[in-house]
């Protein structure tokens, strides 16, 4: 894209071509009223108050693009008329019950009718009752609504959830007189305003996954999280800039905290927010806040008790929800005492991480989600994507919906979340363990074959054949008909008739045995039939390609060799790829510790099992501070070191106050963050000095982003092949969490408090006998466990999933490293 | 701005202070002796107190005969604050809008609200600092609802700083009420007609 520069208002502002003059302005600190717009998504043009003058013409600002050299002009007095008269329409019948509505202070319509300076309402219309509705975690007042569809456009373009749309008002016509006497648009604003209303598409409520970011975006009161509602007036809160503890996406998020009541001054947090035009959240971020280690104090005897384990210890466990300088501070810890550290997840994570980079060269992934969002062909392979990581799902439904792009899904369970995202999307509903397949067919369908190792290139080829099909096809024959015309003879003036011969072309369907290429791979990968042909259509005009790799190949049996294949992909195809880490901050640990494979005798756990326990749960020997009562970095996917802060107090001990006693001193547990691996990547940066937070022109001012490091790297590009014969056919169960669920973190908080169990769809349920409640006992090769069982609507198939955040299920136990393992369910 | 104002602090010889005449100070030992013999038997008490008995004899007292008698106070004085309930229903008026609680300058008011079993919002409790409240008025000003006003009631001696202004105390009982003993606030806040509000055109 070309750099150019548009005048406006008489201000020189530089831009891409192809940019919305909207967005150019607010890079340049213009300021042109918007309510409906979304940046990242599609223009709706429901509220048409970015009107502005372009080369003499009036555009939407929101939907124009800038040329070169345009002229734009935000202030003529008929746009000044037009927007007055937009607001007046907008404040007609709207309820003046400010004092009690949630968003008062923070409003748009508040904002906009005094930045106008409506002091006068010429426009009437009867008003029509409208009931407020109750959607569980989402309240919805459609009196407030003034339908600037908002929700409807997060929600289909960003998330993929399309769960709203709107539905009829009933109201009055507006008065004919009002066409003759308003502004133009703002006449046909009203008029589309007053046909319509907000409503769930499953009827009376929402079937979404529940991630509010409608909420978020909706500039009045209309949409609210029913558990804030009239809790708290929005100025009264002080945000805490932080970043979202629960997966690896860290999206940037504020902790809005208050005192907790009149009584109690000590702080509480109240609401999470987010920049919900740059970043967009899910349920786990968005409801899961309040998972602090409440009303801890300093108790000597546990410290000594934590201190004198740790001499006695040999091995120190832990989970990946801690941040960089934690981590830092268990591998001094390590280093300093000689403990192992064991955190399975992050080892099989860095161990993939290596062997990606003993063949591609470098520390670290190519690509990152900003990169996706930006993708028009999107491939997952080896993630449960809505679950593991919502944001990245996020970004290859806003790929899919706003770049017209296509997509493929790889993996075993059928998601109808991912089907519904786009027409042009492919789901391969593959076996486990046949993941390597898919990473195979990646390179067959898009490998550069000149250039890519011979071996593999041939391994390729033994998956294709040579197929004999009928095809019936129609060809276009010719056929010569001999007519029998009447003539008329000039001579005699008789009709004569003339036999004439004329060549017909005759539309004829023919069966042909053609032979065609077949790819043995597809049939691995139970591809639907066809799919050659749909790939074709798919790959027609596309430039930019992504493709997100997930915990199911660092988890997989051969993942070394997972990962050479990853390598290769990026090598040899156009794709750019992102890993996605397991937890928050996965890519941290692997990057900062050097973890173990086997523990020892007597195990510290730090927010896991051991012989003495560290937690931030409550459940611990000694009690810790939770992610959102610590300050620190942590490591996200898009390989960024983002900074967090303190929204609850702590008033017991920290992982620095446990280290300092054992003699690996520091002042602050953030003094650490300038000392995190610059050999790993990361920066020698004080914590202090880095930001969080996003510019007007959408640029992600947030800490650090890690340096990609060449690593030394042999001319050895072999990689297995992979035997079908492993692939699991019999019934098996998968470890993942539900919809809003990540660690015992967000099952803590006080909205998202839920038991786990075994999770079915609906067709395993009902061709099982099962009902929701009913107990099964669900027995692997390692172990067997009685769960509940819980209905999930949002998977379809014949596998079933047991979850990881409910500490009162051992689930890990019965599987190996592998996120699949054979099962046998049966009803207790 | 001009700073003579403020230079021109207005003590000199030529202005309108001046010095008292004050007797020297007594410096020896014998000197402050014979001061306290002085001052102790020249009877200056029975002056007063033959003031005081003259004046009992006249029987013209003008003294207000506080706590017994009370001087009125104005409409605008702004003592201990009251919160007020609806004529109609006998409702809180307070809204929970937070107005007063943002507009205060001595950030002494907080409030707790919550949603009610009807889906109203709910106050369930409202307290007034005094110990830092310097009843500026801006709370009573503000509101919205005419909920939060002063009373009248300015003698807040307490063992509690805390007495007076939670939201029991504050609230109008509502047999007070009913015996139409709520009392209008006609000072700070209180509507004035304005002719430049215009009424809003409704479709009825």
């Amino acid at each position: 894209m070309n750099e150019i520069t548009i005048t406006i208002d008489g201000k020189e502002v530089r831009t891409q071509e192809g940019e919305y003059i909207l967005n150019a302005a607010r890079a340049n600190g213009i300021f042109i009223p918007a309510i409906c717009y979304l940046t990242r998504c599609s223009p709706t043009l429901a509220c048409r108050i970015c009107l502005v003058e372009a080369d003499g013409k009036q555009v939407y600002a929101c939907n124009a693009k800038a040329k070169m050299g345009m002229d734009i002009n935000t202030k003529t007095p008929v746009i000044e008329e037009e927007k007055r008269a937009i607001m007046e329409v907008y404040d007609v019948n709207h309820p003046l019950e400010c004092g009690v509505c949630d968003q008062s202070g923070e409003c748009e319509l508040q904002n906009y009718t005094l930045e106008i300076g409506v002091d006068k309402q010429h426009y009437s219309i009867a008003d029509t009752h409208k009931p407020a509705q109750d959607w569980g975690l989402i309240h919805y007042d459609p009196a407030l609504c003034i339908m600037c569809e908002r929700c409807i456009t997060v929600c289909k373009d960003m998330i993929g959830d399309a769960a709203l749309s709107t539905v009829a008002r009933g109201s009055e016509p507006l008065d004919a007189a009002f066409k003759e006497s308003m502004p133009k648009d703002a006449y046909a604003m009203w008029n589309k305003l007053n046909k319509s209303l907000i409503a769930p598409n499953a009827g009376d409520t929402l079937d979404c996954t529940n991630c509010g970011e409608c909420t978020a975006v909706c500039p009045v009161g209309a949409l609210v999280s029913s558990d804030y509602q009239y809790s708290s007036n929005a100025w009264e809160h002080t945000q805490i800039p932080a970043t979202c503890a629960h997966c690896s996406a860290g999206c940037q998020i504020s902790y809005d905290i208050k005192h907790t009541d009149i009584a109690n001054p000590e702080a509480k947090i109240y609401r999470v927010k987010n920049e919900w035009n740059y970043v967009s959240l899910c349920g786990a971020g968005r409801y899961g806040y309040d998972f602090q280690n409440s009303n801890v104090t300093k108790n000597p005897v546990a410290f000594d008790a934590a201190i004198e384990a740790f001499k006695k210890a040999d091995t120190i466990a832990f989970t990946s929800t801690i941040t960089n300088e934690e981590a830092m501070i268990l591998q001094r810890l390590k280093e300093k005492l000689g403990v192992k550290l064991i955190n399975n997840e992050a080892r099989v994570f860095k161990n993939f991480l290596d062997s990606y980079s003993a063949v591609s060269g470098q520390s670290l992934y190519s690509g990152n989600l900003k990169e996706v969002h930006e993708s028009d062909f999107v491939v997952s392979i080896g993630t449960a994507l809505k679950t593991d990581n919502p944001n990245a799902r996020f970004a290859m439904n806003n790929a899919l919906s706003m770049n017209k792009g296509a997509g493929l899904y790889f993996h075993p369970i059928n998601d109808p979340v991912i089907e519904d995202m786009s027409k042009n999307l492919t789901q391969f509903n593959h076996a486990p363990m046949m993941e390597e397949a898919a990473l195979y067919l990646m390179l067959d369908l898009f490998g550069d074959k000149t250039a890519m190792p011979s071996s593999t290139v041939d391994y390729l080829k033994s998956f294709h054949s040579l197929k004999t099909v009928t095809v019936e096809e129609t060809v276009d024959e010719k056929v010569i008909e001999t007519v029998i015309k009447k003539v008329l003879n000039e001579e005699t003036g008789v009709e004569e008739e003339v036999s004439e011969e004329v060549t017909k072309t005759v539309k004829k369907k023919v069966s042909k045995e053609i032979e065609v290429d077949d790819n043995r791979l597809l049939d691995l990968l139970n591809a639907p039939t066809g799919f050659a042909e749909t790939l074709r259509k798919y790959l027609a005009k596309k430039e930019k390609f992504s493709l997100m790799v997930g915990p199911d190949l660092y988890t997989h049996p051969n993942s070394a060799n997972c990962a050479r294949l990853v390598a290769l992909i990026e090598k040899y195809t156009v794709f750019n790829v992102t890993m996605i880490p397991n937890l928050a901050n996965t890519l941290g640990v692997a990057l900062i510790c050097d973890l173990d494979e086997n523990a020892g005798e007597y195990t510290i756990g730090y927010n896991t099992a051991g012989d003495f326990t560290l937690s931030a749960l409550g459940n611990g020997d000694l009690d810790m501070p939770s992610l959102n009562q610590q300050e620190g970095t942590l490591t996200s996917i898009d390989k960024r070191v983002n900074p967090t802060n303190v929204a609850l107090s702590f008033g017991g001990y920290t992982l620095n106050d446990v280290a300092s006693a054992l003699g690996v001193s520091a002042a602050l547990s953030v003094d650490y963050t300038v000392q995190l691996p610059v050999s790993a990547g990361f920066k020698a940066v004080e914590f202090d000095t880095l930001p969080n937070h996003y510019t007007n022109a959408g640029e992600e001012v947030r800490g650090y982003v890690l340096d990609t490091l060449k690593v030394p790297c042999g001319e050895d590009e072999n990689v297995q092949a992979f035997d079908e014969k492993r692939a699991m056919t019999t019934s098996v169960v998968y470890l993942a969490n539900p919809v809003l669920q990540f660690t015992p973190f967000t099952a803590r908080a006080h909205q998202l408090n839920e038991e786990g169990g075994l999770y079915a769809s609906n067709e395993f349920m009902s061709s099982n006998g099962l009902n929701s409640a009913d107990n099964v006992r669900v027995k692997t090769p390692k172990g067997e466990i009685v769960v509940s069982v819980i209905n999930d609507s949002k998977i379809n198939g014949d596998i079933t999933y047991l979850p990881t955040f409910d500490s009162k299920i051992n689930s890990q136990a019965l599987f190996g490293d592998y996120r699949f393992s054979n099962v046998t369910i049966e009803k207790v | 701005m001009h700073s003579e104002p403020l230079n021109d602090r207005n003590v000199s010889e030529h202005s309108a202070y001046y010095y008292v005449d004050i007797e020297e100070y007594p410096t020896t030992g014998w000197d402050k002796f014979k001061q306290v013999v002085k001052r102790t038997f020249r009877g200056e008490l029975f002056v007063g107190l033959w003031v005081v008995m003259r004046e009992m004899i006249k029987f013209d007292i003008h003294t207000v005969k506080y706590p017994l008698e009370k001087l009125p106070i104005g409409p605008r004085y702004r003592a201990v604050h009251k919160l007020l309930r609806l004529w109609e229903s006998g409702y809180e008026r307070c809204i929970g809008c937070g107005l007063c609680e943002k507009i205060c300058i001595s950030d002494c008011i907080r409030m707790d609200t919550k949603i009610d079993e009807n889906s109203r919002k709910e106050v369930t409790e409202y307290s007034i600092n005094l110990g830092r409240c310097i009843f500026c008025g801006y709370c009573a000003e503000v509101c919205p609802e005419l909920a939060i006003v002063h009373g009248q009631r300015y003698e807040n001696g307490s063992e509690q700083r805390a007495h007076f202004v939670i939201k029991d105390d504050m609230l109008t009982p509502l047999d007070f009420l009913t015996s139409g003993q709520q009392a209008e606030y006609p000072g700070f806040g209180a509507i004035t007609p304005n002719e430049s509000v215009t009424k809003t055109p409704l479709a009825y």
